[in-house]
């Protein structure tokens, strides 16, 4: 009966994430836009765009091969199940012993290795700069994001994210200062992860300062809306991660009722419009950095994960 | 029994050398010589199996072979077993591959016998139990291998790679001789039996050491004695490259894990320090050289680097954990280094099989000249994929096992209490985690620009399929990485007695865990399951898959790329290896590397083709290497006199000698 | 002293040296004074905290002192200062911002050896303020040595400053006395630099402290 319950549970959580993904993207916009004093996009609209996507024809480059085609599959389903194992209104979620930490962040390295693939697949200049960009991006944001795991798991005593976020609930947690550093570096790769301003430009059309769009430029149709979804997930998969990290007021332990639960995802729901609102006031309020500035960025946030690791392995109280 | 089996293998392929120096100009030679090495590979490989799966007590055999006063000793226990099931597998796997590849070998007569020997000495090295039979089997295994890099010796690269090579494993060998007599001590005791139940002193154990890491480190690729790898690897024929990268290598961590974790006594706290300061700078060495790389042969020898890199810091953290008696730790840490070794062996080979279709499909090595491979050679294409996949450490492929493990193990060194490894232990996950990176980004580049995009030359457009042989090799080899990708557990409990055998500690039994997953040290810690991940990543694609298709529109239509308003751009628009690597170049190549770029623009109306150049200098041979040869043979110069002395100075010479040592006999004794 | 109390201070000093780090990243010297100010605003906070908690009334002076000179007046001058010279506003580095981060990195694991090791006995939230204070004080430093420009070689002294009054703070007990002389030496130490800069600039026409105004920029 609990395992059904759980099961439920682990399904919903993975409906809800897919489902608020784009919702959120929308809210993105649509702060960004009223801050600029425009009126925006409606909420809905990315939505809409996914349905316009599918409804749409593929044109396919001659040169494309099959792994083109099945790549946004692939780039999804791990987004996907990476989305899936972080705790939004409840941890303790079903499989959540099934990958930790360091597993959702390989996952997503294999989302990015296949995409990166797509866009060299076709032959055009174009992908090749979005790809050779976006993996010195990721040459440096992943083993950031690895250096902040090891603080979060020698904080913590665990890399498996529920126990982490139920660590993080608890009163032992304490304010720590690799904990604040950590908070800082995981900020810095989820903007160049998701390629946010400062790092890349997600609303740009010129190719020149392109990174995840030129990757994707050759993509049309149902392909398209697959990795515009995966992006989606993934931006929303950073924001939870934030979230259960570093503000886990409201996240419900396993065993609690349905009404205490939906007071989690209501609690969940919040945090991303909080969220949202943050990343659209920051994107607002500064520019675009130099392509080769980002790797300094990065190894800024290396940098500091990497200190509040070796803080950790000095002394049990930084 | 399993022994007995394994040395007759041995002495089997050592005939089989033999019969392929007489039918060796043969056209029926290549069959016969390889279809019989993978049978007798496939024998050892059963009873290397038989004896490290049941757990049995080693064996021992003495044969009156070799020194009269000795004897050849020869031992399989756990850790001989474990390797010579990786030497095995990497040896069944090369022989499949050639047995197709091999028609193609325009000189057959210099690469078969030598093949067959190379295998015997790889199987011997893993058996001995005496320094005596382990140096000759070390060295026979370093002859062999360089005759199969000298077996095209027009190729004025192949010589010069020869060359090297030949130094560099004298050299090898060498140190691990003074390794063995500092072992071995006055009286003699040269059995590995013996070294055992001699307790070295505390100082003779770490320069045992440290001269087997230097030696043994050498034959497997640690910097900054790794200049002869990326020479001699791309020279051998394709086989013999995926021999000498996923299997020989191992042999020196096999001869390195013997010395540090049995022979040289309980190790000191700072052992671990050398090793995983050496270990940290090889990984992410490994990777920056590889990422500069466009011949696809050499770049994967420089990854070979990296990944021995990565079996290095485990096997530096378990030397830690072992010297401060956290002996749980030190199983985590050397099951995770085993593993690699087992997986690396695997995908590796896998890789360099995927090159050697391609060589032999298009004569080309170099990418920047293939291109569009995907579609002429489809299942070549997806097995190496499988394999980028594998090396790049991605969920749930065999290479994120290891790594995840190795991860785990460095997240237990805050316990340790030494200053020195508080510091460096961080720095070396950061570099781990950061080689790890780059090594994908490096395959991205490889495969993309390989096999992907549009053919760049007509070679690459000519290029076919390759044969059945090669092909079953590969998918053989896939489908293990996939295997010990969803099932780790079985693994990691069949390297258990070999840990018990070295640490006297196992890593809990990965068999009781919930859904087949995986849990090194503790359920609450950590776990991971590589089966659910993958069953997980399939339904949901399906999943998707089947949504699309249900709710969206399945037309396709094919269209010229956007080409930005210029319509039929050449293939040559289409991004290089070089110009793929130049973001990483510029952040990194220019620290490490000196990477310089010049442009040579032409002025408007003067039609010659513009020019990029990219400069860089290999920071280890300019620094240590060139000066090193300048030295000695600038001492030679001055010792050559030596040659054109004047009787009376002979003889002066001679008296001086006799005089000293009288003098030393006077003081001394 | 309770535990979050403890971590509040740990925190401050720990966000001082990360400003130092954001210090070492700055390449337009508008915004390196807006992360001094930050600098000495953080300082001043923990400062203050450790008047709170250690009950010592003359320690919110010293903040006060910290937060008027040191966050306000020094970077409103220094940003004067530049407007009438004229001095440009990028700011040349020795070595790129990788190989500064990592000596930097380098630099902090060195003073947590050392300050860890050395006071083995002493109290563990005054031993691990002096390490991060060690840690400011050889940032300071680092940053002097890495920087051409005059301006940038000024802020970097000034941080070590500030690191030297987070020991002084931490260690307990430091008489105001002391601190208004080490703040008005401060403020003496400015005015030369101040007097030196025109100086410089009358005669070389450049505050580049190597006179050959080679821009490295980021193509190297």
């Amino acid at each position: 009966m609990v395992v059904i319950r759980d099961l439920i549970i682990q399904g919903a959580q993975m409906l809800l994430v897919l489902l608020l993904a784009p919702l959120f993207t929308g809210f993105v916009r649509k702060v960004k836009a009223r801050l600029l004093r425009r009126q925006g996009p409606p909420l809905i609209q990315p939505y809409l765009d996914l349905i316009r996507l599918t409804r749409k024809e593929v044109v396919l480059a001659e040169s494309a091969s099959w792994l083109f085609r099945v790549i946004p599959y692939l780039v999804f389903a791990a987004t996907w199940v990476a989305a899936a194992l972080v705790p939004t209104f409840r941890t303790g979620l079903l499989f959540s012993w099934s990958a930790d930490l360091i597993a959702i962040i390989a996952l997503l390295g294999s989302a990015r290795f296949f995409l990166a693939l797509a866009g060299l697949d076709v032959g055009t200049s174009f992908g090749g700069i979005g790809s050779s960009r976006e993996v010195m991006i990721a040459s440096l944001a992943e083993p950031a994001m690895i250096m902040i795991v090891f603080t979060l798991a020698l904080i913590a005593g665990s890399t498996q994210l529920s126990n982490v976020a139920e660590f993080m609930a608890s009163p032992q947690v304490g304010l720590r200062v690799s904990l604040a550093l950590a908070l800082i570096g995981l900020v810095m790769v989820a903007i160049a992860e998701n390629g946010r301003v400062p790092v890349d430009n997600p609303a740009t059309h010129l190719e020149l300062t392109m990174v995840h769009e030129a990757m994707v430029l050759e993509y049309s149709g149902r392909h398209l809306a697959l990795i515009e979804l995966s992006n989606s997930l993934k931006l929303l998969l950073y924001v939870s991660l934030l979230a259960c990290l570093f503000a886990p007021w409201g996240i419900e332990a396993a065993g609690a009722s349905v009404p205490t639960l939906a007071l989690g995802a209501a609690a969940y729901v919040g945090k991303l419009a909080v969220g949202g609102f943050l990343l659209a006031l920051f994107e607002t309020s500064i520019a675009k950095m130099r392509v080769f500035r980002a790797p300094e960025f990065l190894g800024v946030a290396l940098m500091l994960g990497l200190l509040a690791t070796l803080l950790r392995f000095v002394s049990g109280s930084f | 029994m399993t022994l007995t089996i394994a040395l007759g293998c041995a002495a089997a392929l050592l005939a089989l050398a033999a019969v392929g120096v007489i039918i060796g100009r043969s056209p029926a030679a290549t069959r016969v010589v390889y279809g019989a090495s993978l049978i007798i590979a496939a024998v050892s490989f059963i009873a290397g199996l038989v004896q490290l799966v049941g757990a049995a007590a080693p064996f021992d055999l003495t044969l009156p072979l070799g020194v009269p006063w000795l004897g050849a000793h020869f031992r399989l226990d756990a850790l001989s077993a474990f390797f010579l099931i990786v030497v095995d597998l990497g040896a069944m796997s090369a022989s499949l591959f050639a047995l197709g590849y091999g028609e193609h070998e325009t000189a057959p007569q210099r690469v078969l016998p030598f093949y067959a020997a190379f295998l015997a000495g790889m199987t011997l090295v893993v058996l001995a139990d005496d320094a005596y039979t382990f140096l000759f089997s070390w060295e026979f295994m370093s002859l062999t291998s360089w005759a199969l890099v000298m077996s095209h010796p027009r190729v004025p690269e192949n010589v010069r790679a020869g060359y090297v090579y030949l130094v560099m494993a004298s050299f090898g060998t060498l140190t691990l001789l003074f390794a063995f007599g500092l072992l071995a001590g006055p009286d003699g005791l040269y059995t590995f039996t013996q070294m055992r139940a001699a307790h070295p002193s505390a100082a003779l154990g770490a320069l045992a050491l440290i001269l087997a890491l230097v030696g043994a480190g050498s034959k497997a690729g640690i910097v900054p004695l790794h200049v002869w790898l990326p020479l001699a690897h791309p020279a051998a024929p394709s086989h013999v490259s995926a021999l000498m990268s996923g299997v020989m290598t191992k042999v020196a961590v096999y001869g390195f894990v013997r010395i540090a974790f049995e022979l040289a006594g309980p190790p000191a706290w700072w052992w671990s320090i050398v090793v995983l300061a050496v270990a940290g700078a090889t990984t992410v060495m490994g990777v920056l050289y590889a990422l500069m790389q466009h011949d696809l042969k050499r770049l994967l020898a420089y990854h070979t680097v990296e990944n021995i890199g990565i079996i290095f810091i485990g096997l530096g953290l378990s030397l830690a954990f072992n010297a401060y008696g956290m002996t749980f730790a030190a199983a985590l840490a050397l099951t995770a280094a085993l593993l690699h070794v087992f997986n690396h062996s695997l995908f590796k080979s896998l890789l360099f099989f995927g090159a050697g279709a391609v060589l032999t499909t298009t004569g080309e090595r170099d990418m920047e000249h293939l291109g569009g491979l995907i579609h002429r050679m489809p299942q070549t294409a997806f097995v190496v994929l499988v394999g980028c996949a594998a090396i790049s450490a991605l969920p749930p492929l065999n290479g994120f096992v290891s790594e995840w493990l190795t991860f785990q193990a460095i997240l237990l060194s805050p316990q340790l209490p030494s200053w020195g490894l508080k510091l460096l232990v961080p720095a070396v996950g950061a570099l781990l985690a950061l080689s790890a990176a780059l090594a994908a980004a490096c395959f991205v580049k490889a495969y993309g620009v390989t096999f992907l995009g549009r053919p760049r030359t007509p070679a690459a457009e000519r290029a076919t399929e390759t044969d059945r042989f090669s092909l079953a090799a590969m998918f053989f080899l896939a489908a293990l990485c996939l295997v010990v990708g969803i099932l780790p557990g079985f693994f990691i409990d069949a390297l258990a007695p070999v840990s018990t055998a070295l640490l006297g500690a196992r890593m809990p039994p990965q068999i009781g865990a919930q859904w087949l997953s995986i849990v090194p040290i503790a359920a609450s810690r950590s776990s991971y399951d590589g089966l659910l991940v993958f069953l997980f990543i399939t339904l949901s694609g399906t999943l998707a898959a089947y949504a699309i298709h249900r709710l969206a529109s399945d037309r396709l239509r094919r269209a010229p790329a956007w080409d930005c308003g210029y319509p039929d751009l050449s293939p040559a628009t289409q991004y290089t290896a070089t110009s793929f690597a130049q973001p990483i170049r510029r952040v990194f190549g220019t620290f490490v590397f000196r990477a310089r770029e010049q442009v040579d623009m032409p002025p408007p109306g003067d039609m010659r083709p513009a020019r990029l150049t990219v400069q860089i200098t290999d920071p280890i041979w300019d620094y240590l290497y060139a000066p090193l040869v300048v030295g000695i043979g600038v001492a030679a110069d001055r010792l050559n006199r030596l040659q054109f002395l004047t009787i009376r100075q002979f003889l002066s010479l001679v008296f001086s000698a006799l005089v000293i040592l009288l003098l030393v006999l006077a003081i001394w004794s | 002293m309770s535990r979050i109390d403890f971590d509040i201070a740990h925190l401050l000093a720990g966000s001082l040296v990360l400003i130092s780090f954001l210090e070492l990243y700055q390449d337009r010297l508008y915004a390196l004074l807006n992360v001094f100010a930050a600098h000495a605003l953080v300082l001043a906070a923990s400062v203050a905290w450790q008047a709170f908690i250690q009950d010592a009334p003359h320690l919110y002076v010293t903040a006060a002192i910290a937060l008027t000179f040191k966050a306000i007046v020094i970077p409103v001058a220094l940003h004067r200062i530049i407007v009438r010279l004229g001095i440009h506003r990028e700011i040349e580095k020795v070595v790129g911002v990788g190989a500064a981060m990592l000596a930097g990195m380098g630099l902090v694991a060195l003073s947590m050896v050392v300050m860890l090791r050395v006071t083995h006995g002493a109290d563990p939230l005054a031993r691990e303020d002096l390490a991060f204070a060690l840690s400011v004080v050889l940032l300071g430093l680092l940053m002097m040595v890495t920087r051409r420009n005059a301006v940038g070689q000024v802020i970097g002294f000034m941080s070590l400053e500030n690191g030297l009054v987070l020991a002084a703070t931490g260690a307990r007990g430091m008489p105001l006395v002391v601190e208004i002389s080490v703040a008005f030496s401060v403020l003496i130490a400015f005015i030369v630099i101040g007097i030196f800069l025109f100086r410089i600039r009358e005669r070389f026409d450049t505050v580049d402290v190597q006179v050959i105004d080679r821009f490295r920029g980021e193509r190297r």
